[in-house]
């Protein structure tokens, strides 16, 4: 007796909704988020919920709609971009040297250890009114310096282990070659801290974002922050919402520019499997 | 140092001390080593000898603490050159620049650096590759521009260290034969390091025998086997006495520690 075995092609032809189908992660994710938003929307509708609190999620594109039609709005976005610009930047431009340097220098890594220790272990926003003291309440000053502050030691300590960790193999070749400390610096310790520093730069951002709505809560003079306050204060939870919505859309922008900054510094590397999906 | 001589070792030791125990360690104890322009030559013994360190010594890596290495000088080029272990090829840089590593570090400019590794790179095979980062490489192809990077700085003394000691059999064997034809081209003096003995004879002119650490040298083999040698050679009768040879000098080498591993685990050896 024969037994028939049926033979399957490798990869059988599908549907368009077939495919979409086969992913899963896209599929699911896409239903979670509809289903939440379905269920808030129809709360909201049939006032199970209480939307002066809660708002809804069409009230959040409403308010948005008329929020960016309003002149105050856009001085409140400019405020709140330049205080989370500037003072990411400064972090970026001072905590990367800073960081190579005391990862190289193991003597100045001493001297720094301190108040690096000091600085990461105090909660920052305990800072803050001390801050606002000696920058001032008015004017960018006090919160560049919340943002600064956030960010930079989530610069500079993951730049500095990345030196610390660069590989002996690659440094004994190296010398073997008598490369210069410069070119040895340049073509060996600076590529593989990159990975380290892009870290840092991921982590950097969503600490300078807490920064700037910490700061803008405390102060209250301008800014994004400013707009979630006033919003609450007149039970505009929409309004409020959309405050929110956009804070969150920032960091997701700023984690995409890290990603690409990231991909543009590591072709070299082998993608995985796991970063591909 | 006389005329003729690629290198000269006399009397080299290298003492480290123990950064867990503190204790003094001899890692290489009183080489002596003359290796004539054009030769090549090959150090094998047990794992852990410090037929490795003895070449890094060599390389100007480690310090020895006492005796006295000299490299012949050549007019043009440098004295020498390294190809390490896997994975030693940046892999930040493609090919060409990895190649090309050694000029740049002698301040060539990088195009004309490029320039002038790209014969090299034709001389591994490797012409197609060089915009390729080296994880696009295999293990045998990595190792073709380690060599490569080597050769770039047109070295007196080619020193490598267990170069194919990753790789898997087959591509070790014609890797071997590969690297034949390279020195044949090349003209080079070279100290092989390898634990692999019919590795050894295949590639050299001498063969020297290390012994368990501290790594002294227990005997100073000539091949007299016609070259050019094809891999078929390792099934000559000539080629396994001089393999018969060797590893009855290593064999009892080992042996002490053989005969400690079988009482610390309480098994009959």
């Amino acid at each position: 007796m024969s037994v028939a075995i049926q033979s399957q092609p490798l990869r059988p032809q599908k549907s368009r909704f077939g495919r979409l189908l086969d992913n899963e992660r896209l599929l699911y994710g896409a239903a979670g988020v509809i289903v939440f938003l379905a269920l808030w929307e129809f709360g909201s509708r049939s006032e199970f919920i209480d939307r002066s609190f809660f708002g809804r999620p069409t009230g959040i594109i409403e308010a948005g709609i008329a929020e960016v039609q309003t002149e105050r709005f856009w001085g409140d976005l400019f405020a709140s971009f330049s205080e989370f610009a500037i003072g990411y930047l400064l972090a970026i431009v001072l905590g990367i040297p800073i960081g190579l340097a005391a990862g190289r220098f193991r003597r100045l890594q001493f001297a720094l250890d301190p108040w690096l220790n000091f600085f990461n272990s105090l909660p920052r926003i305990a800072l803050l009114p001390v801050l606002v003291i000696m920058f001032g309440v008015f004017g960018p000053g006090s919160k560049i310096a919340v943002v600064f502050l956030g960010a930079f030691f989530s610069i500079v300590i993951p730049t500095m282990q990345g030196v610390r960790t660069t590989d002996r193999r690659y440094l004994d070749v190296a010398r073997s070659f008598n490369a210069s400390e410069w070119l040895l610096f340049r073509s060996v310790v600076i590529p593989s801290t990159v990975p380290f520093i892009i870290t840092g730069l991921r982590l950097g951002i969503a600490r300078a974002l807490i920064g700037v709505v910490t700061a803008e809560l405390y102060t209250q003079t301008e800014g994004i922050g400013v707009l979630i306050r006033r919003a609450t204060e007149l039970r505009q939870g929409d309004r409020a919402l959309f405050g929110v919505l956009l804070f969150t859309i920032s960091g997701i922008i700023g984690v995409e520019a890290i990603r690409r900054v990231e991909a543009r510094f590591q072709k070299w590397r082998p993608q995985t499997s796991l970063e591909r999906r | 140092m006389q005329q003729g001589l690629a290198l000269q070792a006399r009397d080299v030791r290298m003492e480290y001390v123990d950064q867990q125990s503190g204790d003094r360690l001899l890692a290489v104890d009183r080489v002596d080593l003359d290796i004539e322009e054009g030769q090549f030559v090959s150090i094998v013994g047990p794992s852990g000898c410090g037929k490795s360190t003895f070449l890094k010594i060599v390389n100007g890596l480690f310090p020895a603490t006492e005796g006295t290495i000299e490299i012949a000088t050549p007019a043009e080029g440098s004295a020498h050159a390294m190809v390490f272990q896997d994975s030693s090829l940046f892999p930040w840089y493609t090919i060409i620049d990895n190649v090309a590593y050694g000029l740049v570090c002698q301040g060539v400019p990088k195009k004309e650096a490029q320039a002038r590794a790209q014969p090299l790179i034709d001389l591994v095979s490797l012409s197609g590759f060089e915009r390729k980062f080296p994880y696009q490489l295999s293990g045998g192809m990595q190792q073709r521009a380690n060599l490569a990077r080597a050769l770039t700085v047109d070295p007196e003394i080619l020193l490598m260290d267990e170069p194919f000691a990753a790789l898997d059999a087959q591509t070790r064997e014609l890797m071997q034969a590969e690297l034949l034809r390279i020195w044949n081209e090349a003209h080079k003096t070279v100290l092989f390091i390898t634990h692999q003995i019919d590795e050894a004879i295949y590639l050299s002119d001498r063969v020297l025998v290390m012994s368990a650490r501290p790594g002294r040298i227990l005997a100073d083999i000539a091949i007299d086997l016609p070259r050019p040698r094809q891999l078929e050679i390792k099934r000559t009768p000539a080629f396994i006495t001089y393999a018969d040879q060797i590893w009855g000098m290593i064999s009892s080498e080992l042996k002490p520690h053989i005969h400690d591993v079988a009482k610390t685990t309480g098994t009959v050896a």
